[in-house]
């Protein structure tokens, strides 16, 4: 197995088309180092993007925010102005893992891992973010919702990587949040996870809205009924209670060593109805 | 002077443990940390089936991998001693597997990849067989057998082959008891397989010479029994095997057998070379000794004023593939905090195609304490009663005929009742979808086989020699014990575990038993010292021996001649002990009787959410009976790290089966072990009834804080949610279910 560092996206595309057998990605490695030494996978070669310099930070302007890949979530916990404007997909990503995880996992680790139940993925997509990818042929961006296609499986090329990510402009009265039920209090995955995302008019009215469930389905699950009950609502009591029940409807779980299909679709529709809660609070305040 | 009026001077005492400084700064070596020059790594290959034949094993592809220096089956190992059958099948499997995990073959190579290697290119065909992993189905008549012709003459007819024991405890008559009661409850409870969940995974490193004597480094509750069951396992001699026990990362029970010890010993000698074998995290979850699960049937009867009447059990206990005794110890204790007048209890043995099960801290009766519990709970609220009086009206004292026969000599329960009735805790207001339980838990303890040897060294200090590796501080305890009785300060003493060839046999830290036990051969190790000198000074000072006394960390004579002969400490001593015949030393060896019981009251405070089914732990007391704590830092440690486990069992641990009978949960991440977010601080009271059967009335407390907290966290949840729960793990998925059904 080799191992390189470069420090430019050219030359990683470069390494990854080059190679013959299998290449893989590494960010944070807090996945592909666990599936290494669980004898899982066996690459050929690893291409470390943490080097490259387009991958390292965090920038906003006015078209909003650029996330570097190699990003880790403790970085995204402690920029302020980002965990202001976008709580949800920093709160998200920030349930992933340890402390020391945190040091290291990436948003775009938890999106490529392609988990069902990534809690870093249901608010980047409620957001409507775009992945910047650069492959052989040059830059092209995706949305980030286009990107996991079912469990373990991505739509990007495996001569292609994700160099960083954009987050839209932030009108007023607008703010995120995700939720996710696990057994315990942490150190866990996710059984269900919801992420919802929201902005309100000058009455309190909510005009955009976006809804997504994590792990109960092969992939997230966009709710659009969840949305439309709140766009035109006040995120009143019959509105949330019109999201609970889209979003049990929509969830389409499997009965698994994490709970029971029943279980999930039930929960997915409570746990939808808190994130709402929170999104909404945090956009009045 | 008795344990209880006796002034102490270093017992009691919160002092430095002896092992904190080693482990937070790495100098201390756990099993893994043992290298030899020229040490190759072994591996296993383990069985993908619950249950196969083996038709055959192809192992020429990997024996000629480059870097394999050793490929072994059970081909490799002989004919073992007799009672170690079973162990070593369940080490390497002969012509069947019987549960997913089961070893069928191992390498030993120069480096872990090239062993990982070759592993892979071992052929093994199998012919897949019916396998079964529940109870319930297990009993069935027609439920696949995992071995035919176990059966012993007691079990009652009606199941499969798989129920292979049989045992019932009890006195008086059940049917009259039941016909007194105002309120009979009847319920079946279920518990699911759990493991210890020890941090430390399995680690052994072993070297054999050309003339089959061997040694062991191994990460082990008890050395000794690890020499005798490789012994046993390899036919060897047991003086030919030497083992050092490493420190210890955790055990809970789950350290005092063997799994891949003889499998290295068996390397080591095909290959010559040492070798070390390290398990992974899901080996141990697959194929070391998780508990059993359960199936109970319990019927219990109350009357109007709160006296339990009459108290019936049947308990199937599922211990994997082969035949244990585990359901005894729920059978005997399921009831044992009462004081009954009709009282019976049944156990059934069942085995299935799942690893065999291992001790996990007072093995047996947590699972029976939780059904026994509950069904009190439940009549206490179906007769408007207050479970802590009615718990104070049957409580058994000393002198009480106990539920599995022995009569009680003095304990401590009834103190604990008390104490737990005035905690602050106890009358705590609840907020909204909160309930508090109750439960009372008992263990036997135990005392067992003991050979320990204390040394007084030239500049007098002194070393005490022991023989069973420090899990919960016991090196500690063992030095404040001997000190206390040489009148020297702790500091002067230093505990050591050591190797078996250096002390008759221990029987390994289990049974709660080493404070007791190890505790009490060392304070008569100490005695002898005492004699010794008494006896070389009278002959010194020409005088009567009975005019020698040992005071104060001092030798005085008491004599006519008072004032003639200077009292001489123990260092002025060692400085003359040359002089005076030599070395001294003091030795005990024995099987340690008079283990007091000890009984605990938990009290648990959980929040149900009723939109998801998740509990909450939000206080948690655990009040107990020490006897005498020696060192309350470990005690209050015992207490927590029970009830911790404990809570892990109730709410979320359980050993996951497919459709196949394969585990799938085979990771920390999905066997959840309860997170330090997840619990309250828990709060601890040491009640102290001195054991008689003990100088300074020591009980053992590691095993006790078990037992209750299954059905503390029960009742607690049954109260706060309004439905009985009698299936655990009492999971979200569950909790919420039960909550839905009307």
């Amino acid at each position: 197995m080799q191992y390189i560092a470069p420090t430019t996206s050219a030359a990683a595309v470069a390494a990854l088309a080059a190679c013959n057998g299998d290449a893989r990605l590494l960010a944070g490695g807090t996945d592909i180092l666990v599936r290494l030494q669980a004898d899982l996978v066996e690459p050929d070669l690893l291409v470390d993007i943490k080097h490259i310099v387009a991958c390292q930070h965090i920038t906003e302007d006015a078209s909003g925010f650029i996330i570097g890949a190699a990003v880790p979530s403790a970085q995204l916990g402690e920029h302020a102005r980002l965990s202001q404007v976008w709580p949800g997909i920093v709160e998200g990503m920030g349930l992933v893992g340890s402390t020391q995880v945190q040091g290291r996992a990436t948003l775009t680790g938890n999106l490529c891992n392609a988990s069902p139940a990534a809690d870093g993925v249901p608010a980047m997509v409620a957001a409507g973010a775009t992945a910047c990818v650069v492959g052989p042929n040059g830059t092209r961006q995706l949305a980030v919702e286009d990107i996991p296609t079912g469990p373990g499986q991505i739509s990007l090329a495996n001569n292609e990587m994700i160099e960083s990510f954009s987050l839209p402009p932030r009108p007023p009265r607008s703010s995120d949040a995700y939720i996710r039920f696990i057994p315990r209090t942490e150190m866990d995955i996710a059984v269900v996870g919801a992420a919802v995302n929201l902005t309100l008019d000058e009455t309190g009215t909510c005009i955009a809205a976006c809804v997504v469930l994590g792990a109960v389905g092969p992939t997230f699950i966009t709710v659009n009924a969840a949305a439309e009950a709140l766009i035109g609502s006040q995120v009143d009591e019959a509105a949330l209670q019109a999201v609970q029940n889209a979003c049990s409807t929509a969830a389409t779980p499997i009965s698994d060593k994490r709970g029971t299909a029943e279980f999930r679709k039930h929960t997915a529709g409570v746990i939808a109805r808190r994130a709402a809660i929170v999104a909404h609070s945090r956009a009045l305040a | 002077m008795s344990a209880q009026t006796k002034q102490f001077k270093v017992i009691g005492q919160r002092l430095q443990r002896p092992d904190g400084i080693d482990k937070v700064t790495g100098r201390a070596r756990y099993g893994a940390d043992i290298d030899a020059a020229g040490m190759l790594h072994g591996k296993i290959l383990r069985s993908p089936h619950a249950h196969a034949r083996i038709l055959s094993i192809d192992t020429s592809a990997a024996e000629q991998l480059n870097g394999v220096m050793a490929v072994i089956t059970r081909a490799d190992f002989p004919t073992p001693h007799k009672g170690f059958e079973d162990v070593q099948d369940n080490c390497m499997a002969g012509d069947r597997v019987l549960y997913d995990g089961h070893a069928v073959a191992a390498v030993a190579a120069t480096s872990k990849h090239i062993a990982k290697q070759a592993i892979k290119l071992i052929k093994v065909q199998y012919q897949v067989l019916p396998h079964v992993t529940d109870v319930e189905q297990a009993i069935q008549p027609d439920a696949p057998v995992v071995h035919s012709g176990l059966v012993s003459r007691r079990v009652p007819k009606g199941f499969s082959e798989n129920v292979v024991r049989y045992s019932s405890f009890g006195h008086g008559d059940i049917e009259t008891g039941f016909k007194a009661a105002d309120a009979v409850l009847e319920r079946t409870y279920k518990t699911e397989a759990t493991h210890q969940g020890y941090i430390e995974p399995h680690a052994c490193m072993a070297s054999m010479g050309l003339d089959n004597r061997a040694d062991m480094w191994v990460c082990t509750q008890g050395h000794f029994w690890i020499r005798n069951m490789c012994a046993g396992v390899m036919a060897m001699e047991s003086a030919s095997l030497r083992v050092t026990a490493s420190e210890i990362g955790g055990g809970f029970g789950g350290k005092t057998t063997v799994f891949i010890e003889p499998v290295v010993l068996a390397l080591a000698k095909k290959s010559g070379r040492a070798v070390k074998m390290v398990m992974t995290r899901e080996e141990v979850l697959r194929a070391t000794g998780p508990t059993v699960s359960t199936m109970m049937h319990v019927k219990v009867g109350m009357n109007k004023a709160g006296r339990i009447t009459a108290t019936y059990a049947k308990l199937f206990y599922q211990a994997g593939a082969y035949k244990q005794a585990t359901v005894d110890f729920g059978a005997m204790p399921a009831f044992a905090p009462y004081a009954l007048e009709n009282v019976k209890t049944e156990g059934l043995d069942v085995i299935t195609n799942r690893p065999r099960t291992a001790s996990y801290r007072a093995p047996g009766a947590p699972p029976a304490c939780f059904a026994a519990e509950s069904a009190i709970d439940e009549l206490c609220q179906e007769l408007g009663l207050d479970p802590m009086e009615v718990r104070l009206i049957n409580a058994a004292k000393g002198g009480t005929k106990s539920s599995y026969g022995p009569t009680f000599e003095d304990h401590g329960l009834i103190q604990c009742l008390e104490a737990a009735k005035a905690h602050p805790h106890w009358q705590a207001p609840l907020e909204i979808n909160q309930g508090r339980g109750l439960a009372a838990g008992f263990w036997f303890n135990f005392g067992g086989e003991t050979c320990v040897s204390v040394f007084l060294n030239n500049d007098g200090s002194v070393t005490v020699t022991e023989g069973n590796p420090d899990i919960g501080g016991s090196r500690a305890s063992i030095s404040m014990m001997v000190a206390e009785e040489l009148g020297i300060p702790y500091e002067q003493v230093r505990t050591t575990v050591t190797d078996t060839g250096s002390l008759g046999p221990n029987e390994p830290t289990h049974g709660s038993r080493v404070t007791f036990a190890v505790g009490l051969a060392a304070i008569k190790s100490a005695r002898a010292i005492i004699d010794e000198i008494r006896a070389r000074l009278a002959r010194m000072w020409e005088v009567d021996v009975t005019d020698v006394v040992w005071q104060d960390g001092a030798a005085h004579y008491t004599g006519n001649k008072a004032g003639t002969f200077e009292p001489l400490d123990l260092r002025q001593v060692a400085d003359i002990a040359n002089n005076l015949g030599g070395p001294i030393a003091g030795h005990h060896e024995a099987n340690a009787e008079g283990a007091g019981v000890s009984f605990g009251v938990h009290i648990a405070d959980t929040e149900v959410d009723p939109e998801t089914g998740f509990t909450s732990v939000k206080r948690y007391t655990v009040i107990q009976d020490a006897g005498k704590a020696i060192q309350p830092d470990y005690v209050e440690g015992q207490l927590q790290g029970g009830a911790v486990q404990g809570i892990g069992w109730a709410l979320n641990e359980e050993y996951v089966y497919g459709e196949d009978g394969c585990l799938q949960n085979t990771g920390f991440l999905d066997y959840r072990i309860p997170v330090a977010s997840d619990l309250p601080m828990i709060d601890t009271v040491i009640v102290e009834v001195p054991n008689p059967g003990h100088p300074f009335g020591v009980r053992g407390v590691g095993e006790t804080p078990i037992v209750p907290p299954l059905a503390a966290i029960a009742n607690a949840v049954s109260r706060a949610c309004g439905k009985r729960q009698v299936d655990l793990p009492m999971s979200p998925p569950k909790v919420l279910a039960s909550m839905q059904k009307a």
